[in-house]
């Protein structure tokens, strides 16, 4: 173990070149995911943030995996759906079947070394965060994982501590420069009709060097989901979130009422999880979902920074609370004093009929 | 079978952290530290695994200044039957603090490593997969339940991910790191802060286990987040409402 540990800190005189290689070329590959024939929101917004790396030279590959008919549609839908996606290498195996991170890290790690890529970025949700963290320690690099903002080709902000603080941090070492960006910091653009025309070349990852070691040692046993016809909570214009003074699972059907009335997303704080009023994919903050919606309104939430940290860039933020102390107030752009079971159905009432 | 758990010393959760004027970092100078709240959540489930009879025996691992030794302590006097601590006075990225592990697992052989899901101070998420990757053994990341087979030598483990729950079946040794959601810490009693310490902590460098410090990732400056514009207080539903509607535009 010790030696093969030796082999890995290798001389830094190649690192020193491809620093300089890094200077000169960007091409970055996007690590997608994609469901039912169709590329996944979040990967889209990763090709955004790979196109904001350099202004020029910069290609974008997109790599997705998996097998069978839907993903070759899902290829074709990549083709498309961004015009600064220039290839789309697709990993037909039954390997992929299943998103798992001891396939995906030896994946990646063999489309790196044939393809030499600059940058690997990928959006950080719960498929980047488990993946992209294992391929790079394959590739002996050091990822930064949840980047809010890029400064240059090397240069990214990503919060710290909750959200409290911002760190900007420079990337030295070798390539491939790879991080995780969270999508709610690089909203998508209005794409005009005609770019639908630029379509990118599809081809396929040759797996015949694919290593299979250690692949077979974690198997996919079940995926249980919750089913809701709400907008997704990550990506939704408006976000409904209660907390733990909703009392009970039944009282908490009003915030549901409410974020059906406003086409919105339900969020809960982790205090209503754990009282088990909802599930917990339903979570904002540090450990849940990271949310930036257009107007997040908060019923019964006192303002923990675990729970900021995942809602402080919402555009509007409204906080219903009886506690004129709650912290939640010191971010909200409009606070309500007052009981949330009077409020709530007087709301109902009086909003607007919309959608 | 023996489980390594790792703890990492941070600023409590609790403290209203500060960051310099020189925007070199966060002011850590007579600030509370404890045990990262995943780390706690790691280490219960590996005592609960050894109250089950499934595990023998449980290493804490912790790595970075002497003061982390207080952080071992608190895990040996939760259960914890040694503890390892690899001294280092440079901040050590998610990279090194995984080749460091990797070299630990070659001296201690253990069957199962539990890590917490992220520390709450760099916010990374990086170590557990990258202990997993560098060792080539099967990851169970962010799980919420964690089920051991000793006959077949597999563990089987639920993940919180987006949009539900997904279960995996790992083959051990493996590698699993802890969400919130896994079980509930428990504290350590008065007298077994007293035994703990009399139990051994081992030391080790970095240098001692042929690992390079140096980093890839360079901190640039540490700054506060922009503030947000204060707000008002509406009086009634119908001026929120209002406001809503006139003022912010957003419905």
């Amino acid at each position: 173990m010790l030696t093969a540990l030796r082999t890995t800190s290798t001389s830094t005189l190649p690192r020193f070149y491809s620093l300089i290689a890094a200077y000169r070329s960007i091409t970055t590959l996007v690590i997608a995911e994609h469901e039912n024939g169709a590329i996944q929101l979040p990967s889209i917004t990763a090709v955004e943030a790979a196109k904001s790396l350099s202004n020029d030279n910069n290609s974008i590959s997109v790599l997705l995996a998996g097998s069978g008919p839907s993903l070759h549609q899902a290829a074709k839908h990549a083709a498309t759906c961004h015009p600064s996606i220039s290839q789309v290498l697709v990993a037909d195996s039954d390997k992929f079947r299943y998103p798992l991170a001891e396939a995906w890290g030896k994946l990646i790690h063999l489309v790196q070394q044939k393809g030499g890529y600059s940058h690997i970025i990928t959006a950080a949700n719960s498929f980047g965060k488990n993946v992209l963290p294992r391929a790079a320690a394959l590739l002996d690099v050091s990822p930064v994982t949840d980047v809010i903002s890029i400064s240059d080709s090397n240069q990214f902000i990503r919060p710290i501590y909750a959200g409290n603080a911002l760190c900007t941090v420079r990337y030295t070492g070798i390539n491939p420069c790879m991080l995780t960006i969270r999508s709610t910091s690089f909203p998508l653009p209005a794409l005009s009709a005609d770019s639908q025309s630029n379509e990118a070349h599809i081809s396929q990852v040759d797996l015949s060097t694919f290593d299979e070691d250690s692949i077979g040692k974690s198997r996919y046993v079940q995926h249980t989901s919750q089913d809701t016809e709400r907008p997704d909570l990550g990506s939704a214009r408006v976000v409904v979130t209660g907390g733990r003074a909703l009392k009970s699972a039944e009282n908490f059907k009003m915030i549901e009422k409410l974020a059906e009335k406003l086409g919105a997303a339900v969020g809960a704080t982790r205090a209503a999880v754990d009282s088990g009023f909802v599930p917990n994919d339903l979570q904002v903050g540090q450990t849940g979902k990271i949310v930036a919606p257009e107007l997040y309104l908060a019923f019964g939430v006192s303002g923990a920074i675990q729970h900021i940290a995942g809602m402080r860039d919402s555009r509007i933020i409204v906080a219903v609370n009886k506690d004129a102390d709650a912290p939640i107030f010191q971010v909200a752009d409009y606070g309500l004093v007052g009981d949330l079971f009077e409020v709530i159905p007087e709301l109902l009432e009086k909003l607007p009929e919309k959608k | 079978m023996k489980i390594l758990v790792a703890v990492k010393r941070v600023i409590d959760y609790a403290v209203k952290i500060r960051v310099k004027p020189d925007k070199s970092g966060v002011e850590t100078q007579n600030i509370k530290m404890s045990m990262n709240p995943f780390c706690e959540i790691a280490l219960e489930e590996a005592l609960r695994i050894k109250e089950a009879g499934l595990a023998s025996e449980i290493v804490a691992v912790s790595m970075g200044p002497k003061q982390c030794v207080d952080t071992l302590r608190t895990g040996l006097a939760m259960g914890a039957d040694r503890g390892i601590h690899v001294e280092a006075n440079e901040a050590l990225v998610p990279l090194t603090v995984a080749k460091i592990f990797q070299a630990l697992v070659g001296l201690e052989k253990p069957g199962l490593i539990i890590m917490g899901k992220q520390a709450i101070d760099d916010d990374c998420n990086q170590t557990g997969q990258m202990v997993a990757g560098l060792l080539g053994w099967p990851q169970g990341t962010f799980a919420s339940k964690v089920l051991l087979d000793k006959e077949k030598q597999v563990a089987t483990v639920e993940r919180e991910v987006d949009g539900g729950l997904e279960t995996l079946c790992l083959d051990l040794p493996a590698v699993i790191t802890t969400d919130l959601r896994l079980n509930q810490p428990r504290y350590a009693t008065l007298p077994n802060i007293m035994k703990a310490k009399s139990k051994v902590i081992k030391k080790y460098t970095p240098q001692e286990l042929n690992i390079e410090t140096k980093s890839d990732i360079e901190v640039v400056e540490v700054t506060e987040p922009p503030k947000r514009k204060a707000g008002v207080i509406v009086s009634s539903v119908d001026e929120l409402i209002d406001k809503l509607k006139n003022e912010a535009h957003v419905i």
